[in-house]
């Protein structure tokens, strides 16, 4: 009887089902959807992240860089001092080049101590370090000094030497130019959590132990294929010859690796002259719910450090993939409560007005013998199915919606912050405005990522417990008025 | 059958209290067909609830067949109306998205039967009114007869000891009526029913074994 009444009730009362189905469909379509572009956008951040920091990293630490007071000097920049007689002339023009390598501006380097500290601690499954630093290479062409005038030969007359010879344009000119491109420092010793473990190899081979303190490069595939470099050549990096033995590219098809080049980490402090010295450390939890206590452990033994998790650092990335995760999670969020709320209120409104239309229905069934929870139980059930049917449609719109902004595929753009400014003199200070390695650390943190949306079971049953959940609180409220009704409502007469 | 004692009913409403029932006392016997008449207002359709356990008296006490209906939880009534009480009433309160098989047996689901035998007796009760070509015709493709005899289908599925009918000829034709009044009679001897009705039609009232006559409350018997 049961199932026999609430079935005609439903298809009988089509207008009302309809709505409230409807209703419910939009909330849980909508709700999938945010949910599912939350999820996408996370999605999106950790792979962002994992490019520049590995997968598997938990947790990195850091120095931040020590604010300078008030006219202290800030960062030395490289310096290239050329004797008189460095350089190859030829025809008049000198060739000078010189390469340094230096740690990154704005970054700092500390004691190597603290990666033992770090991979001793309790619930660290891995720990391993890297040194960050740019390469400046510059080389020019100047006019030979000291190289005779054709007008200052004998019988010349006064006033009538000419300009020194020779430059690159033959006239006496100078040319000059500067190439920075980003040093990393790995151990090669092979650990689960570095920038590496987010790459691939395109062409030779990884690291080896056996290279360390050796003067062999890893490129990025990208900044490879830009330079026209690939393995088997050779490339200086601080005035030293490196044999290039790999390319890799990031997993993420549209990242680029966290470096242009990977170095020996002992081999990058010794040509650096940072011996002992790192930039950063990586860490990997034993699980994630231990992420937290590492990072207090980290943060209690190496207090001066910067200690950040994932969630810290994705608060780093911004661009459009930033925006859009602001957006899903303000306006998306409350969007959705909102319409899920409409549609639970619609839903709880038609479902008591229809009782309350029904009262001499109920009234008799009563009258004939029909228990109070007999007749909450009717009402709540046919609310219930009236709330799965609107689940149901709204899954499906749900998945078709999702489909559609995977199809659709948005490229977004994320940038990870990297650096930051070093004191208020730091600008100004020698070498000039401009400093060396800041726009190629910027480049190479700018990602572009498509955003799929992950279908999950989690949200899918998330939006059936809401449908599920809508028609229990409609029933809940249709069955406590109909549990109110008094029988002798059925017998109004005119008697 | 039932035994009433001091029966009194009031209301409140905006414009004060309103006695509906005022100590009333009767007895009405097993397989006795009594018919209540009165003006509008008399209390016709209070006592009707009274005796059918839809209301609780004000004071007094009503006992059908040794069971103090006064004093008794709801589930208990619920369990009595489903048992031992059947209704007719005046706008016969079909319910319109079942069809008159379907709402035959609503009387039989809180009996806990199983669906076979609710159809079989629905079937049984149906053709007993006459209207065993008509089990899934909805009430809104029946005629005004027709509809009352579904809902005296729907009363008697269960055998009761006791039919209730409030105005059961209210909404019908003369013809009409007297088909139906056939009908109630007619099951009323071959079951040996206590039938109850309250009428203002004095022709319904006159085949009645009794005719007791409420005014303000109080009951009189007519002779």
């Amino acid at each position: 009887m049961f199932g026999t009444y609430l079935y005609r009730e439903l298809s009988n009362r089509r207008k009302q089902t309809t709505i409230i189905a409807v209703g419910m469909a939009l909330a849980i379509a909508l709700v999938m959807i945010v949910s599912g572009v939350a999820a996408g956008v996370r999605d999106a951040q950790a792979s962002v992240l994992a490019s520049i920091y590995g997968v598997g990293t938990d947790i990195t630490v850091t120095q931040e860089p020590e604010q300078l007071a008030e006219g202290e000097p800030g960062q030395q920049q490289p310096r290239f001092q050329f004797g008189a007689d460095d350089g190859a002339t030829t025809d008049g023009t000198t060739e000078l080049a010189q390469s340094r390598l230096t740690s990154g501006a704005g970054s700092t380097t500390f004691d190597a101590d603290a990666l033992s500290t770090a991979a001793g601690l309790d619930n660290v499954a891995a720990a391993t370090a890297t040194l960050s630093l740019n390469n400046v290479s510059f080389t020019g062409e100047i006019p030979t000094r000291g190289a005779a005038a054709p007008g200052a030969e004998a019988g010349a007359e006064p006033g009538a030497a000419q300009a020194a010879p020779g430059g690159p344009d033959g006239a006496g000119g100078s040319a000059f130019s500067v190439e920075t491109f980003t040093v990393t420092g790995i151990d090669v010793a092979g650990e689960s959590v570095g920038p590496l473990t987010s790459v691939e190899l395109v062409d030779g081979r990884i690291f080896e132990t056996s290279d360390s303190n050796g003067n062999v490069v890893i490129l990025d595939s990208g900044y490879a294929a830009t330079s026209a470099l690939s393995v088997g050549d050779t490339v200086e990096i601080g005035g030293e010859d490196f044999e290039i033995i790999g390319t890799v590219t990031s997993t993420s098809s549209e990242a680029t690796t966290a470096s242009n080049t990977y170095i020996p980490l002992d081999t990058a402090q010794r040509v650096s002259g940072l011996d002992g010295q790192i930039s950063t450390v990586y860490v990997q939890a034993a699980s994630s719910t231990e992420i937290a206590s590492v990072q207090a452990s980290l943060q209690s033994a190496l207090p001066d450090s910067s200690v950040k998790t994932q969630e810290d650092l994705a608060s780093s990335v911004s661009g459009s993939l930033s925006t859009a995760s602001n957006l899903v999670g303000t306006l998306g969020t409350w969007l959705s409560i909102i319409v899920l709320a409409a549609a639970f209120l619609i839903s709880v409104l038609l479902t008591t007005s229809g009782v309350a239309r029904r009262t001499r229905e109920f009234g008799t069934l009563k009258a004939i013998g029909w228990s109070n929870g007999a007749v909450v139980r009717q009402v709540a059930g046919e609310s219930l199915v009236q709330g799965a049917i609107g689940g149901v449609i709204g899954v499906a719109i749900g998945l078709l919606g999702i489909l559609a902004i995977n199809l659709a595929a948005p490229v977004l753009s994320a940038n990870a912050a990297t650096t930051a400014a070093v004191g208020p003199g730091a600008g100004g200070g020698p070498g000039g405005g401009g400093r060396f390695g800041d726009a190629t650390a910027t480049a190479a943190a700018t990602t572009d990522i498509v955003l799929q949306i992950p279908v999950t079971f989690g949200i899918i049953g998330v939006a059936v417990a809401l449908a599920i959940l809508g028609g229990l609180i409609a029933g809940a409220f249709g069955g406590w008025r109909a549990a109110k009704l008094r029988p002798a409502e059925a017998l109004r007469s005119v008697a | 059958m039932y035994e009433l004692t001091n029966l009194t009913k009031t209301y409140e409403t905006k414009r004060g209290t309103v006695s509906a029932l005022n100590n009333v006392s009767l007895s009405i016997p097993t397989g006795q067909m009594v018919a209540i008449q009165g003006p509008t207002g008399g209390g016709k359709s209070t006592l009707l609830q009274m005796l059918g356990a839809l209301e609780r008296p004000t004071s007094g006490t009503v006992v059908l067949s040794d069971n103090l209906l006064s004093g008794m939880p709801d589930a208990r009534l619920a369990d009595i109306r489903a048992r031992t009480i059947g209704f007719v009433f005046q706008g016969f309160n079909l319910i319109p998205t079942l069809t008159a098989q379907e709402n035959v047996e609503t009387a039989l689901a809180p009996l806990g039967l199983s669906s076979a035998e609710r159809t079989r007796r629905a079937t049984e009760a149906l053709d007993t009114v006459g209207l065993s070509e008509r089990l899934t015709h909805h009430p809104a493709e029946l005629s005004g007869g027709q509809q009352q005899r579904v809902a005296i289908a729907r009363a008697l599925v269960k055998e009761p000891s006791v039919l209730l009918a409030d105005e059961p000829t209210g909404n019908l034709d003369e013809q009409t009526r007297d088909e139906i009044m056939d009908l109630l009679e007619g099951l009323w001897r071959d079951q040996g029913l206590t039938l109850i009705i309250v009428t203002h039609d004095s022709a319904v009232a006159k085949r009645a074994e009794r005719r007791l006559h409420l005014k303000h409350g109080s009951v009189t018997e007519k002779k």
